[in-house]
């Protein structure tokens, strides 16, 4: 008996080790354990063992019934983790096939430098308006405190509709729609489409968009219209930005200034992109006008405010260093597939 | 406005700084400097040389040896071709080594000069060059005493060996200035030299003005009455006789010429001179062509015609204001004189003509009668009629220290509403707490001081010159305070007080999911001009009684093209999706959010409406359910889950008859989409199916919310049935919804269309369409029961739209 055990286990061992693959492992079990396998078969003979052999007979046939399972248990493990590594190295792939990708859309140069510019103030804590662009001449000119005969208004050549109503020159008119709503203190920005009689070229468009600027309240004052512009100058062209405030005139502030932030290609060193200057005029700004803040019902001893005003198309030509205005309004989607 | 430095330095004599510190300073006292020239930027090593002996080359017809002292012990040896020199001539001698700015055919200026070296011609050494004015980067223009041709020649007095560049004037630089348009005053030589000066904290000398005049009345000369004193404020004339024209001295022809301005006759540059220094123009007429010996300055006559001293003819009306004598006009005043008055080199008598006119008249006129001169837009600006009597009194001086004539005594002077100086009370608190510094008062009484503006201790008011006028408040007067002080040390804070919630406009809000979900979907977002051509009207194909054609029309517009406000968005988006295509681009989707403007009334009398739109185009791949899809996915995001309505009875005439639908939202019109006409696309060049969505977006504003609420996920299951029905194909899918909807019940959850097919075993004229519909209770497990009950209902109403179920 031992030794018919033996060679169970023998020829089991050898059958299993002969296995290469997880079927064969299966048939070599079911040949020895399974139901009418070699060792159940020794099993089932032990109703004939004498019964004081009974117990080291039993526990013979477990020993081997256990030993096999092991080495089964153990080669499976083995076959299948090989199995494995050949399903995986069968799955390999050419990552540097194309990606495949959602056409998504672009986003306007012009949106994504307002946006910029909306996110600097907003978090400054601007409110976001808007006005109309059809403008009544009040608006536009003489709550402005730009008067009939003003070289001002000779110099932004005007659309009209009629002797009253004209597109508007600026985003300035919607500080004055703002300031008389009556409701104070204001921080607000607002941006949206003016309009200027200029013939199409590579730096001029008859249309084009503009960010106005506009905080009233108390004590407001000239140094902090520095403060506020000299961080909006930096957020939007990086921490080394330096700024410059230069002398001015608008009728509607005083005083007044043009901001000019160093050259961010160069550093303010001068190249061709400032034109050797080593500095870019982004923005007008300056302390409003006591004359505007009354007209448009604000006691100017009371109240202070300064307001700013910058080109849209100037920022996202600067930021985006596109040489040509144009390309703004072809909408060559050559062109918008880069933002 | 350019000045030339040597020429700033006559009135701020103690000026001493570097270009840059110049340019620097200047610009931030508010005079913007935009450029400048050095004059001698590339002349280098040029000194005033003698020939002392010309000989023949021995192997050259055209070329001459000289001998040149040049101040030094040795003679220099120069061949030249030149043929204007001759010995004992001084000339201009560039030394081996040196740069001289041009070549000798004054053609274009080489950017940094030619260097000029000794060499052999034709086997002779020369060791340098002799210049012609050319060479030296000027003109015969600019130095009328140069030859035609050839080395400039100096005069005799002129220093052998000292700098050629010097003795001609050309040791300067040029600075060109943007000077705003309420700095008048900076429009002059003189009012930017006392920029300068208060700049730099120098001593400001200007000229000194007095006329030597002879012992006659200029009264027996001439009369002058100005009619039209609104437009003229003040008239000053003097007379001048004997005159003598000959050429004005070097030094004037040199500050002319850095100037850019042709020396002329001693006469003209006096009074271009003067224009420079003031900003004052002047005109001389000759008094023996003044009939009557009058001058009368008064409107014109509607429909006159007169001839400018350019020989031009101008069209004349009563509103230019003109000079005339006592017989005919002599001059369109401030713009140019006439032909009839001209002065020419026979001139023995002379009227000299220093006046104020009104800037917006001027600027008006200029534009009617065609002619913009240097003296037109002096005086657009408005100047301070003040200026006119100094300028005119200068000019007189210096007709008499150039030996030009003799000043006759006098001067008429019309001016009857005298411009004074204004007074604004020194508020230095307010000025402090405008600029958020702590300047004291003294240090801003200097400032003041420094551009001339006096300072009443007792009155505490600062007194504002005439030529001021752009100050009036103290804010004005902070400006000045702030430019002296410096904008750079002014301090930098930001604002305290209230704090206020930074946000976007609910408008905005929305505005800004659309974008979003267009660009989800693949959409570049386009921008297009408000303005456009009444032709669009055709080009869409518009019936002639359409709203859409009743447009905002420009008054001035730049031509036919942009020449009407846009009342609808398609035009732009049509172009742009043109563009692309005929630059093959492929499968491009285009969104545009701007503006339409419809007029409340036409004429317009009230602000139009602006409506913005969210305006959707695309061609290539995706059909007009794409364009659905987008839209309906931009509505679900701003909240509105209702059901979108589709209408396709309404036909838009540029819309394709077929393929074209209005949305509503709780029977509110919202926008339409559709497929493009093909003849409106064939119009835009576009051979391809083009779909356009238009979303009109104040409505959804008004509509849109962002408030979401949780329902909870299904605890229960839900129960699906399909159904499959024949119907007529008029019979729109919508319609089935609509039942499904309406009759569904409370258990209701969704319903889906799986099939739609027409053709074999489906009668002519039907269709099949199958839908599956899906039930749930939020409260319990649905029996069979339950849905069969709602399925009846469903079934039911189907079966009066004759619709039946598919055996």
């Amino acid at each position: 008996m031992k030794d018919k055990l033996q060679r169970i286990k023998e020829e089991a061992f050898k059958q299993i080790q002969d296995s290469d693959a997880l079927e064969k492992l299966n048939e070599v079990r079911v040949a020895f354990l399974g139901k009418k396998g070699e060792l159940t078969a020794v099993l089932k003979s032990m109703k004939d063992v004498a019964p004081e052999d009974k117990p080291m007979v039993g526990q013979l046939v477990n020993d081997t019934r256990q030993a096999i399972e092991a080495l089964l248990e153990e080669t499976k493990s083995k076959l299948e983790k090989a199995a494995l590594q050949l399903k995986l190295q069968n799955e390999g792939i050419d990552v540097t096939l194309p990606a495949k990708k959602e056409q998504l859309g672009h986003r306007h140069p012009n949106t994504i430098a307002l946006e910029e510019v909306e996110r600097i103030f907003i978090g400054m804590g601007y409110e976001v308006v808007e006005g109309p662009e059809i403008e009544n001449n009040y608006y536009n000119f003489d709550a402005l405190n730009i008067p009939d005969n003003h070289p001002a208004k000779d110099e932004q050549d005007t659309f009209y509709i009629n002797s009253d109503m004209v597109l508007r020159t600026a985003t300035s008119p919607v500080q004055v729609r703002e300031m008389e709503k009556g409701k104070l203190p204001i921080r607000m920005i607002a941006p949206g489409r003016v309009f200027r009689s200029d013939e199409v070229d590579a730096t001029h468009s008859p249309s084009f968009h503009q960010v106005e600027g506009l905080v009233i309240d108390k004590n407001i004052t000239f140094a902090d219209l520095k403060g506020t512009l000299a961080e909006f100058a930096k957020e939007l062209f990086g921490p080394d930005t330096k700024v410059k405030f230069r002398p001015h005139y608008f009728p509607f502030t005083e005083p007044s200034a043009e901001l000019d932030v160093s050259c961010y290609k160069c550093g303010g060193k001068g190249c061709r992109f400032c034109k050797g200057e080593g500095w870019i005029e982004i923005l007008g700004c300056g302390m409003v006008h006591p004359n505007v803040l009354r007209m448009s019902g604000i006691d100017p001893d009371e109240y202070s405010g300064f307001a700013f005003g910058m080109g849209l198309e100037r920022i996202a030509l600067l930021k985006y260093e596109i040489d040509d205005m144009r390309l703004l309004y072809e909408n060559d989607y050559r062109f918008l597939k880069q933002f | 406005m350019i000045t030339a430095l040597s020429w700033i330095k006559e009135y701020v004599p103690d000026l001493d700084v570097s270009l840059q510190e110049y340019m620097d300073a200047m610009t931030l006292s508010g005079s913007k400097i935009e450029g400048y020239e050095k004059l001698d930027k590339n002349l280098e090593n040029i000194v005033v040389g003698q020939i002392k002996k010309i000989e023949r080359h021995p192997d050259a017809d055209k070329l001459i040896i000289c001998q040149v002292d040049v101040g030094k012990t040795e003679r220099v040896q120069i061949v030249t071709g030149a043929s204007n020199v001759k010995e004992g001539d001084k000339v201009p001698v560039v030394l081996d080594g040196g740069r001289v700015a041009g070549g000798h055919d004054g053609g274009s200026l080489p950017e940094s000069g030619i260097k000029i070296k000794k060499g052999k011609l034709r086997g002779i050494e020369s060791n340098g060059m002799m210049c012609s004015i050319e060479e030296l980067g000027s003109s015969k223009d600019y130095y009328p005493e140069a030859p035609e041709e050839g080395i400039y020649i100096f005069e005799d007095d002129v220093e052998v060996g000292s700098d050629a560049v010097e003795v001609l004037g050309l040791n300067d630089a040029v600075f060109e200035y943007e000077i705003t348009s309420n700095r008048v005053d900076c429009f002059s030589v003189l009012g930017i030299a006392r920029e300068v000066a208060a700049t730099f904290g120098k001593k400001f000398v200007p000229p000194v003005v007095t006329v030597k005049e002879n012992t006659e009345d200029v009264n027996d000369y001439v009369k002058v009455t100005v009619k039209d004193t609104d437009l003229c404020t003040r008239y000053c004339a003097r007379v001048v006789k004997n005159i003598k024209i000959g050429p004005s001295p070097k030094w004037m022809q040199r500050r002319l010429a850095a100037h850019g301005i042709r020396p002329i006759n001693n006469l003209v540059d006096i009074t271009n001179y003067i224009m420079e220094e003031f900003g004052q123009p002047m005109h001389a007429y000759d008094l023996d062509l003044i009939e009557g010996k009058e001058i009368i300055v008064k409107r014109g006559n509607t429909g006159d015609k007169f001839v400018t001293l350019d020989g031009q003819e101008r069209a004349i009306d009563d509103s230019v204001l003109m000079i005339c004598d006592a017989n005919k006009p002599v001059g369109i005043a401030g713009i140019m004189g006439g032909e009839n008055s001209m002065i020419t080199d026979s001139v023995s008598t002379l009227l000299f003509e220093a006046a104020c006119f009104d800037g917006t008249n001027i600027r008006r006129s200029s534009k009617k009668v065609g002619l913009r001169t240097d003296a037109s837009t002096k005086f657009e600006k408005g100047l301070d009629p003040n200026t006119a009597q100094l300028a005119i009194d200068r000019a007189c001086q210096l007709i008499v220290e150039l030996g030009v004539g003799e000043v006759v005594g006098g001067m008429v002077d019309v001016y009857e509403t005298k411009r004074e100086g204004k007074k604004v009370v020194l508020d230095s608190a307010r000025i402090n707490q405008i600029l958020g510094t702590n300047i004291d008062e003294a240090t801003m009484i200097g400032y003041f001081k420094n551009i001339e503006l006096d300072y009443n201790a007792e009155t505490k008011e600062v007194i504002i010159p005439s030529w001021r006028q752009d100050i009036s408040h103290t804010a004005d007067l902070a400006e000045e305070v702030a430019r002296f002080y410096g904008y750079d040390n002014i301090p930098t804070t930001l604002p305290t007080g209230e704090a206020t919630t930074g946000k976007l406009s609910f408008k905005l809000r929305v505005e800004e999911v659309a974008r979003n979900v267009a660009e989800f979907y693949g959409f570049s977002q386009a921008m297009t001009y408000a303005f456009e051509s009444p032709k669009v009207f055709e080009k869409l194909l518009l019936p002639k009684d359409s709203k859409l054609r009743e447009a905002v029309a420009i008054m001035n517009p730049l031509g036919e093209d942009f020449s009407i406000m846009r009342t609808s968005s398609l035009n732009g988006m049509l172009t742009a999706l043109s563009t692309n295509y005929n630059r093959r681009n492929k499968d491009v989707r285009l969104y545009e959010l701007g503006n339409v403007y419809l007029p409340k009334q036409i004429p317009v009398t009230e602000l139009p409406e602006e409506r913005i739109q969210f305006t959707l185009g695309m061609y290539g791949e995706g059909d007009f359910f794409s364009m659905k899809g987008v839209v309906e996915e931009f509505f679900q995001k701003v909240g509105l889950n209702k059901k979108i309505k589709y209408d396709p009875t309404n036909k838009k005439s540029y819309l394709h008859p077929g393929r074209q639908a209005e949305m509503y939202y709780e029977e509110q019109l919202i926008g339409y989409l559709g497929e493009v006409h093909p003849e409106v696309s064939e119009t835009y060049n576009i051979k391809d199916r083009v779909y356009l969505a238009v979303i009109d977006m104040p409505y959804i504003v008004e509509l849109a919310t962002f408030d979401r609420k949780y329902e909870g996920i299904a605890k229960y299951p839900a129960v699906t049935r399909d159904i499959s029905m024949v119907m007529k194909k008029e019979i729109l899918v919508g319609q089935v919804e609509e039942v499904i909807e309406k009759k569904g019940g409370a258990i209701l959850e969704s319903y889906q269309l799986f099939d739609i097919y027409e053709g074999a075993q489906i009668k002519e004229g039907y269709k099949s369409v199958a839908y599956s519909i899906t039930f749930r209770a939020k409260d319990k497990t649905l029996e069979d029961s339950d849905v069969n009950t709602s399925m009846e209902r469903i079934l039911k109403e189907l079966g009066n739209l004759g619709i039946e179920l598919r055996q």
